[in-house]
């Protein structure tokens, strides 16, 4: 059976690993390649890399950062930040880049979606949004989460998936950083409403919120920032917890 | 040294990667010459089928790799690559595809209606046959799928599946020709393992 997946997601600035402490084991906790070979080590399915600066000069840094990192991990990379053309995917792609998403660029050129999936496949082509709930409902915001738009969350990710994206990265703005859990009821509308995998973005604060979010909603993948960094808990440790409360890992 | 096909398709950079971990020479080319030369060849691919026959069939790689096979050459085709290993290919259109094993490649929507797609993450080999590319490895190791077609045999040439609502073509095997649906340079050390039997063979 398909293993749901957890994935680690790292920010990169100036080619340096922001957040992170408690890593007794690793001498250099910023070390972007350090963290991703420790993370892969401790049964990561999968990494997101974020650039975010995303300046010209920082981008030469964070090609050499993703070069390192796929010359010794190997398990699928993500990347993202900064992406809005068909040149940023071949930038990204060509220093070992599984995968790449968008975000902002795609809400600036909605066609990026289509034109990439055409170029380099749909399984390459991530759509990534940041959800807020507000009165009117669930909507996309764009810069980073900072720029309210009149794009429905949903109708959004179904024109993704129409566009060719291969997969959806659902970032909650509400649950962000709170640690409180997933958002459950915002997810349940996405996958209710696409058919390409899903992976759950904000909130994830303990062991139970990642078996509280398989066991309520149809998603492929967890996705944690600052749990993993901060060794709230371990990879392993999670994926032990989630096996046994029956949900189908890899080990 | 291993030769790692380059057709203007997929992105090399793990896979040249994973084989130098392992302590494998290869190169990425797309020169007859080199590709002569080389003890063993891996046909990668991501993308559209047809694309990727069409610029095998214009750099004349195709014949070439028929050749290769013919004379006792192993070949590791990867995703795509073992796709191509098959007759025909429904994607976007009827494309032809190198006939090495018979059978065709057919859109997983065919099979599955309530399963996402593309097949997308880590699942579990069942080893339909012995081969020695599966060598030190058990039943239930993980692997790392994407994918959208499956390769249908219509010969004997299944060598694993994958459990994803029907059994899906895992990997293949004709004599000293191999094709793996999913992609052992982003498997972790199953796929390293894999890769390593492949050119320890």
């Amino acid at each position: 059976m398909l293993a749901k997946r957890i994935i680690p997601c790292l920010d990169v600035r100036h080619g340096r690993v922001v957040k992170g402490t408690n890593f007794t084991s690793l001498k250099d906790v910023s070390d972007p390649v350090g963290l991703a070979e420790f993370y892969s080590r401790s049964g990561a399915d999968e990494l997101v890399f974020y650039d975010i600066v995303a300046s010209a000069e920082g981008r030469s840094l964070f090609c050499d950062v993703l070069k390192g990192v796929a010359s010794k991990v190997f398990i699928p990379l993500t990347v993202g930040g900064g992406i809005n053309s068909l040149d940023d995917f071949d930038r990204v792609l060509k220093c070992g880049a599984d995968k790449v998403s968008v975000n902002s660029g795609a809400i600036k050129n909605p066609s990026l979606i289509r034109e990439a999936a055409k170029k380099y496949g749909n399984q390459c082509v991530v759509l990534s949004m940041d959800v807020k709930l507000c009165d009117d409902g669930y909507k996309v915001y764009s810069l980073g989460g900072r720029v309210r738009t009149e794009l429905d969350a949903v109708k959004w990710a179904v024109f993704g998936e129409k566009s060719g994206a291969g997969e959806i990265v659902v970032n909650s703005i509400d649950t962000d950083g709170v640690k409180k859990g997933f958002d459950i009821a915002m997810l349940k509308k996405i996958t209710d409403a696409v058919n390409i995998p899903v992976v759950a973005s904000g909130g994830a604060g303990s062991i139970e919120d990642f078996i509280d979010l398989f066991k309520s909603v149809n998603v492929d993948a967890g996705l944690g920032a600052s749990v993993f960094h901060y060794r709230d808990f371990s990879i392993g440790e999670l994926k032990r917890q989630l096996k046994n409360s029956g949900i189908e890992v890899r080990l | 040294m291993i030769a790692i096909i380059d057709y203007g398709v997929g992105n090399l950079f793990s896979l040249n990667s994973s084989l130098s971990k392992i302590g494998a020479e290869s190169v990425v080319s797309g020169e007859r010459e080199t590709i002569e030369r080389a003890d063993k060849i891996i046909l990668p691919g991501v993308g559209a089928f047809g694309d990727a026959a069409q610029k095998l069939k214009e750099r004349g790689l195709d014949v070439l790799i028929l050749d290769q096979v013919r004379s006792g050459k192993p070949l590791l085709g990867i995703c795509l690559g073992m796709q191509l290993l098959f007759e025909k290919s429904y994607e976007y259109g009827e494309h032809k595809g190198l006939g090495i094993v018979k059978g065709e490649v057919r859109p997983l929507r065919e099979r599955i209606s309530d399963l996402k797609i593309p097949h997308m993450g880590w699942n579990e080999l069942r080893f339909t046959k012995y081969s020695e590319i599966f060598e030190g490895l058990k039943d239930g190791d993980y692997v790392y799928f994407v994918h959208s077609y499956y390769g249908k045999c219509a010969d004997d040439s299944m060598i694993a599946s994958t459990d994803y609502g029907f059994d899906v073509t895992a990997a293949v095997q004709r004599g000293n020709v191999f094709g793996v649906q999913f992609h052992p340079e982003k498997s972790g050390d199953v796929g390293l393992k894999i890769l390593k039997n492949f050119v320890n063979l």
